[in-house]
């Protein structure tokens, strides 16, 4: 019902009060960016090449720019798609507080601003940038997202790009350390991203978005959560060893890892709508302080 | 009964303390130890993680009387291991098998009183380990007297292990919202008490 009405007649005055500013911090999403922005510095710190704070600066500030960007430009697209989710149809891009024109001209900016910054800083690591972007907006957003489940593998590429871009600019190339990290961001997104689709099932059934509950049943779509825990897991370890962190931080890990996949089997042999939520926030959790002892 | 911030953060400093401990507190020590107390700490970790996750709800599943058990089990192993040479192995296999049976006594539909009991022996062994042998060693000047902090913490996870388990095994020995009530703060001081306990030992 919601989904037919005019956007504008959604409007609250509350929501009209809220400045441009504000509106575009809540299209930035700003936990999730925070998240992959954190992935990236991880990325960088993983080298343990001397510190070098401005440098540092300057990437988190373009790389927060670019992955925000991207995710303007996301919602640019899925405007239609927000307004028949009740998760997002308050969103200033799903209640018309925001015009379209306006939230591509600042996706749009704040891309630009934010790949071209990158660019400067060193042109690999502003390529890697770019093509997170890329992957993000033309292959995810507006080409696969609304026609087939997979989309989210190019999603996840996407979301792999932040460490792998920190990382290229530590150590000036691409190598396995990297790749490495990369897929461990790559195989915990569905993690993530498929405990939502299916905690959100009926929302996303409603937006018409094929997922993989919808496509292949909530059963398979388990068992590829469990998969991809198991893959991402790993690719951390590995990673970790190579790098060389210290046992006792290898040790953290080891146990981390352990409750993922503990709470991955326990999705795929118990499942349940609490099992499902504890995995979703546990995965955030688990990236967040990996990606802290990657740093340390 | 719904966890308040104040629950939360009580839970978070624990989590800290145990990955600080699995990071950091128990390095230079024998293999055996460091897995011992690597899987005592680190459930104790993910444990807290998911009680601040999903609250005290957590607490409904069936696999609490299991994770409570082997936090004091794994605990009890390092410390004999590190401590009673001569009594190396059979604790290890005294170890794994009250894990066992633990286990399967809460997998498998078992008659009478058996399940209370194994869970009973198991705790009652592991806890008093854990509660004497640092205690012990503390008083005969074997090692500091810092270390006594270990046993206090074993008494009290041996209380926080015997009231959850028999909460969960339908036999609670105070009222739920009791355990709940003081479940956040016990966790924590016994885990301050265990990491300064090895610290200062």
């Amino acid at each position: 019902m919601t989904a037919q009405l005019p956007i504008t007649s959604l409007q609250s005055p509350t929501a009209k009060r809220r400045s441009k500013f504000a509106q575009f911090w809540l299209l930035v999403k700003p936990l999730q960016s925070g998240l992959l922005l954190a992935t990236g510095i991880a990325g960088y710190m993983s080298a343990h090449t001397p510190p070098n704070f401005l440098l540092l600066l300057a990437m988190s500030a373009s790389l927060f720019l670019a992955i925000g960007g991207s995710t303007i430009m996301n919602m640019w697209y899925d405007h239609d798609i927000d307004a028949k989710m009740r998760r997002t149809q308050k969103r200033p891009n799903a209640s018309g507080e925001l015009t379209r024109a306006e939230i591509f001209r600042g996706g749009m900016l704040i891309s630009i601003l934010g790949i071209g910054w990158a660019a400067a800083i060193q042109p690999l690591y502003g390529f890697v940038v770019f093509l997170g972007w890329f992957f993000d907006v033309a292959v995810y957003t507006l080409w696969l997202k609304r026609r087939t489940c997979w989309s989210i593998v190019w999603g996840g590429i996407s979301g792999a790009m932040p460490i792998l871009a920190g990382r290229v600019l530590a150590v000036g190339e691409i190598e396995i350390i990297g790749l490495l990290l990369a897929a461990s961001v790559l195989f915990w997104i569905p993690t993530h991203t498929l405990t939502f689709s299916i905690k959100f099932f009926d929302d996303y059934n409603a937006a018409g978005v094929p997922t993989f509950p919808s496509t292949y049943g909530f059963e398979t779509t388990r068992a590829v959560i469990a998969l991809s825990s198991i893959i991402a897991a790993a690719s951390i370890g590995t990673a970790s060893v190579m790098i060389g962190v210290q046992a006792g931080i290898l040790r953290l890990l080891i146990v981390l890892s352990s409750g993922l996949l503990l709470l991955s089997f326990a999705t795929v042999f118990r499942p349940s709508e609490r099992v499902n939520f504890s995995l979703f926030k546990y995965a955030s959790l688990y990236m967040l302080i990996s990606m802290i002892l990657l740093s340390i | 009964m719904k966890m308040t911030s104040t629950d939360r953060v009580l839970l978070l400093l624990t989590g800290i303390l145990a990955a600080y401990q699995v990071a950091v507190g128990i390095n230079g020590l024998d293999e055996i130890p460091i897995i011992a107390y690597t899987i005592a700490f680190g459930v104790l970790l993910v444990a807290g993680l998911l009680l601040i996750i999903l609250g005290f709800e957590a607490l409904d599943s069936p696999i609490v009387v299991v994770v409570s058990t082997v936090i004091p089990l794994a605990l009890s192993l390092g410390l004999v291991w590190q401590h009673i040479a001569s009594l190396r192995t059979p604790y290890l296999i005294f170890a794994i098998g009250g894990f066992l049976a633990v286990t399967l006594t809460r997998s498998i539909p078992v008659p009478g009183k058996l399940p209370t009991f194994v869970l009973a022996i198991v705790h009652g062994i592991a806890g008093m380990t854990i509660f004497l042998l640092p205690s012990i060693l503390a008083a005969n000047g074997t090692m500091k007297p810092g270390f006594a902090l270990v046993g206090l913490g074993g008494a009290m996870i041996g209380l926080a292990g015997l009231l959850l388990s028999f909460l969960k095994a339908g036999k609670p020995i105070v009222p739920r919202s009791t355990i709940l009530k003081i479940l956040p703060s016990l966790l924590l001081l016994m885990t301050i008490c265990f990491v300064a306990g090895f610290k200062l030992g």
